[in-house]
């Protein structure tokens, strides 16, 4: 039993990080509609440059953890600016190839400048945060996860149900003429999302990598699994992709803990296939509405 | 016409890709506080008329190639809708685009964008003041609507953005007749109440000129009439092309509309 | 006898029959033949060992690129599975080749017929998905073959791999990289002729109907799941022979090559080289093979030079090149390389006549 609670904890932290990293995700299909392939690589240089920041520059983790999120929301904003804003208008694949392609430029840099190694961050987290159950521990990081978790999805549900301007980032996903002939600002809106994204997708790569250490091959790794996530729970929902996420996060841990570790990397997307041909548009994804 | 012109459209040619030229050499003129009614067949160059005012031609790969639109003292042939908007033209976009998973209210306060960070609370009470049906289906998905509260949610969006004179596509678009009259009414009521100056872009010639003060009629690209509302109600011309009325009074039986006898060209 | 022409004149055509045709003039005839007679008679004699087996990559990856040209650039069915299909043909022809005794004659084309089978099977998600989905799903099925690769031991070999037999051909050894030159060229000539015919047929057609509006081409009478389901098919058998070649002239397969980043890989080729192209095809795949061994030559000499320290591998780097490329390629020449050959093509034939 206690081997189960044990797994069951487990699951569900690994399914938090999931859910983590499939929210920036949703973020920009939600906005632009770009499936965005680059999204473990944007991962990766969050992980990295607070890496760099606090422990090579030993500057204070506060000041760090900002410097990356800013330094974050800027490269965001670059690369909608200088890679995807040429293509809009492209057809998907050469969207999908060009982010594709991102993915393999930004891993390339990053391994070559920190080589496959894994690093660890410095011990920060305040001991008072493990979590005691019984004979059951639950790490600090998990805990720490799972509040990070639960703030950015009130935050990020909040912003795109009530603010004026995730309206508008709504708006520009739905209809896109429409939404310029309004004077919504429709070149600030894909920046905007792509900058909050990379700011996201830098979040889950720092908790990634306090959790297991950051090894570029491995952060990189998470940008593809989150795919099955985001399908379960519905490309453009922000709960769905919670849900997704710790669904797969248990899946992965009980097929890892009851049947077999090597079964365990292709749970995922054995269930991928499978919601795909039962449900193509996820458990909670919007169904298209086509009126003729 | 004496009255203060809001936006003068000098002399504009309007090209797609390149090569193929909708406008010719077209010349209108908005005075302010009024409704303008622009009027013709289908492909006669009407929606590239207002599209090239809200400068929503670009990301169709249209241009300006010659002629200038002034607005105000601004120049605004070629520049991007952002800017457009912000200067208070709001188009009402041919063939209802709401936005379908965002909700009536949601749809509605898109409307703000262009004063984004400016209470809009007011502004979403006049427009249910003016389509009261909307109310009802605030919190519905838009894209469930029905055809008549789609073309009040798409008025009452631009609305919202309070604008100086707002572009009309084809409001009456395969919408029941009653409803037609309702929305012209409304459509009337606004510019009267709210001071707004509407462009009218109708095939529904007969609805338009009667609330219309002004008319301009268009063909291949080419304005080729233009006069007083009423005038043009009995120019005999109209009459019988838009009013479906026979020169002799008579109302046209279909057999004669079919035939095309005589069909008419203006140049 | 109708008169000979050397230059395309314009965009004019007056018959189907002549919009139907390969060669717009007789002299694209002739350079073609000219040029497959210099392929085989004189590359394979010419070049060292290192470039004929440059060469002979290129050739078995041009025809697995081919294949996915079909499938993304004509019928617009995204696919991020290709590396796993050309890794079932390799595996089917292994085994074949190994457990069975099947000759090679049979292993290969046999090696085809299985992927296109086990293509068909991943194809079946189209019926319902489109486009992102579509990518996803056959992410997935990259995945788990990947997966079965590895695991199913008892046939695979698991990590270890499987070592195949020296390739003969009625009674002739194929084991030098010369002779196999002919068989991958042959093959390679063959499957490029069919293909260019296949987009003439109504197949191709409706191939092209359902990339540019499946709907409008399900209005238009065309089943489209069948013809999206043939196009898998075809897609897969040319990366599955594709396959089934690479496993006999590697002597012995591992799963390690047919990953996620092979099919990248093969996507990186059709875009870099044109989609929607066969020439373009195999223009991508030359690109992208040069580039490959012009980075890891690159990689090694700066090691040897000693500007970059030890344990780093040539792989960042190249990985980093690679990305760049297909970016750079996106942005600046979506229409990719046969595009590219077109203009220089055009404006070497108008000299100096631009206009």
């Amino acid at each position: 039993m206690e081997f189960f609670f044990q797994i069951l904890i487990n699951g569900l932290s690994i399914g938090f990080l999931y859910a983590l990293t499939a929210l920036g995700f949703v973020m920009i299909f939600k906005s632009s509609s770009v499936l965005n392939f680059a999204h473990g690589g944007l991962m990766a240089i969050g992980a990295f440059l607070f890496l760099v920041l606090s422990v090579w520059a030993r500057l204070p983790i506060w000041l760090a953890f900002i410097l990356t999120l800013a330094g974050s929301f800027s490269l965001g904003f670059i690369i909608e600016r200088f890679f995807l804003r040429p293509l809009i208008g492209e057809a998907l694949i050469e969207v999908i190839m060009l982010t594709l392609g991102l993915f393999i430029m930004f891993r390339g840099l990053l391994l070559f400048i920190f080589g496959g190694d894994i690093y660890s961050y410095p011990d920060f987290l305040p001991p008072a945060l493990t979590f005691h159950w019984g004979p059951i521990e639950v790490a600090g990081v998990y805990v720490a996860t799972f509040i990070i978790g639960l703030i950015f999805l009130g935050l990020f549900g909040f912003f795109f149900k009530y603010s004026s301007q995730g309206i508008y980032m709504r708006s520009v996903a739905d209809n896109q003429p429409a939404a310029m002939a309004l004077g919504v600002h429709v070149r600030r809106v894909f920046a905007l999302s792509w900058a909050i994204a990379a700011l996201v997708c830098a979040m889950s790569g720092i908790v990634l990598g306090i959790i297991n250490g950051i090894n570029v091959h491995e952060v990189s790794d998470l940008g593809i699994k989150v795919f099955p996530v985001v399908i379960l729970g519905g490309l453009d929902s922000i709960g769905g992709a919670i849900l997704g996420g710790i669904i797969i996060g248990l899946l992965e841990t009980f097929t890892g803990g009851y049947i077999s570790s090597g079964l365990r990397e292709v749970v995922p997307y054995i269930v991928l296939i499978i919601i795909l041909l039962i449900k193509p548009y996820g458990l909670f994804g919007l169904v298209e509405i086509e009126r003729v | 016409m004496e009255d203060n012109i809001l936006l003068k459209i000098n002399n504009i040619s309007v090209v797609y890709s390149d090569v193929i030229q909708i406008l010719k050499a077209v010349s209108l003129d908005i005075p302010e506080g009024q409704i303008v009614s622009l009027l013709g067949s289908n492909g006669a160059g009407k929606t590239t008329t207002l599209k090239a005012v809200s400068g929503i031609l670009k990301p169709e790969n249209g241009k300006v190639t010659e002629g200038t639109i002034n607005y105000e003292g601004h120049n605004i042939q070629n520049s991007s809708p952002e800017r457009v908007t912000r200067l208070g033209i709001i188009q009402v976009m041919e063939g209802r685009q709401p936005f379908k998973y965002l909700t009536v209210e949601e749809n509605l306060r898109v409307g703000t964008a262009t004063r984004w960070g400016k209470p809009y609370k007011k502004d979403l009470e006049m427009v249910y003041h003016y389509f009261a049906p909307l109310v009802y289906r605030k919190h519905s998905l838009a894209g469930y609507c029905s055809g008549g509260e789609l073309q009040m949610l798409v008025m009452g969006r631009a609305l919202m953005a309070q604008p100086r004179l707002l572009l009309l596509d084809e409001p009456s678009l395969g919408l029941a007749p009653m409803l037609v009259k309702e929305i012209f009414e409304i459509v009337k009521r606004i510019n009267k109440e709210q001071r707004t100056t509407l462009m009218l872009v109708e095939q529904n010639a007969n609805m338009a000129l009667q609330i219309a003060n002004f008319g301009y009629v268009m063909e291949n690209g080419k304005i080729v009439l233009e006069g007083d509302a009423k005038d043009l109600r009995e120019n005999p011309d109209v009459k019988e092309f838009y009013l479906g009325v026979a020169a002799t009074g008579a109302i046209k039986t279909y057999k004669d509309v079919k035939s095309y006898k005589r069909r008419k060209r203006w140049l | 006898m109708r008169n000979l022409q050397l230059h395309p004149c314009g965009n004019f055509r007056e018959t189907y029959r002549q919009e139907l045709t390969i060669f717009e003039t007789d002299f694209g005839r002739l350079a073609t033949l000219v040029g497959l007679i210099l392929l085989f008679a004189f590359v394979p004699f010419v070049s060292s060992a290192y470039i004929l087996y440059i060469i002979n990559t290129i050739g078995i990856f041009a025809i697995a690129a081919i294949g996915l040209n079909l499938l993304i650039g004509y019928t617009g069915q995204i696919s991020l599975g290709h590396g796993a299909f050309f890794g079932v043909g390799a595996y089917s022809a292994a085994i074949l080749a190994t457990k069975v005794g099947v000759p090679f004659v049979i292993a290969v084309p046999a090696g085809g017929v299985i992927t296109a089978l086990v293509g068909m099977v991943f194809g079946i998600p189209s019926v319902r998905l489109k486009h992102l989905y579509l990518c996803i799903a056959t992410l997935a099925g990259q995945i788990i073959l990947d997966y079965v690769f590895v695991q199913w031991e008892s046939l695979t070999g698991g990590a270890a791999g499987i070592s195949i037999p020296t390739a003969s051909l009625f009674g002739l050894d194929l084991g030098s990289d010369r002779i196999f030159f002919f068989v991958i060229f042959v093959c390679f000539a063959v499957m490029t002729w069919m293909a260019v015919n296949l987009i003439r047929t109504r197949y191709g057609r409706a191939f092209i109907a359902i990339r540019d509006n499946d709907q409008a081409a399900e209005g238009m009478g065309i089943p489209i799941f069948l013809y999206k389901l043939l196009s898998f098919a075809i897609s897969s058998f040319y990366a599955g022979f594709a396959g089934a070649l690479y496993a006999y002239y590697m002597m012995s397969i591992t799963p390690e090559p047919f990953s996620l980043w092979l099919s990248i890989e093969y996507i990186a080729m059709i875009i870099i080289g044109g989609l929607g192209s066969i020439p373009g095809a195999v223009f991508g795949t030359v690109f992208i093979v040069v580039l490959n061994e012009v980075l890891s030559i690159a990689t090694e000499f700066l090691m040897n030079v000693g500007v970059t320290g030890m344990g780093i591998t040539i792989a960042p780097l190249r990985e980093f090149t690679y990305g760049l490329a297909i970016v750079l390629f996106i942005i600046f020449e979506p229409k990719g390389l046969a595009e590219v050959w077109r203009i220089v093509r055009s404006s070497f034939r108008l000299w100096p006549f631009s206009y």
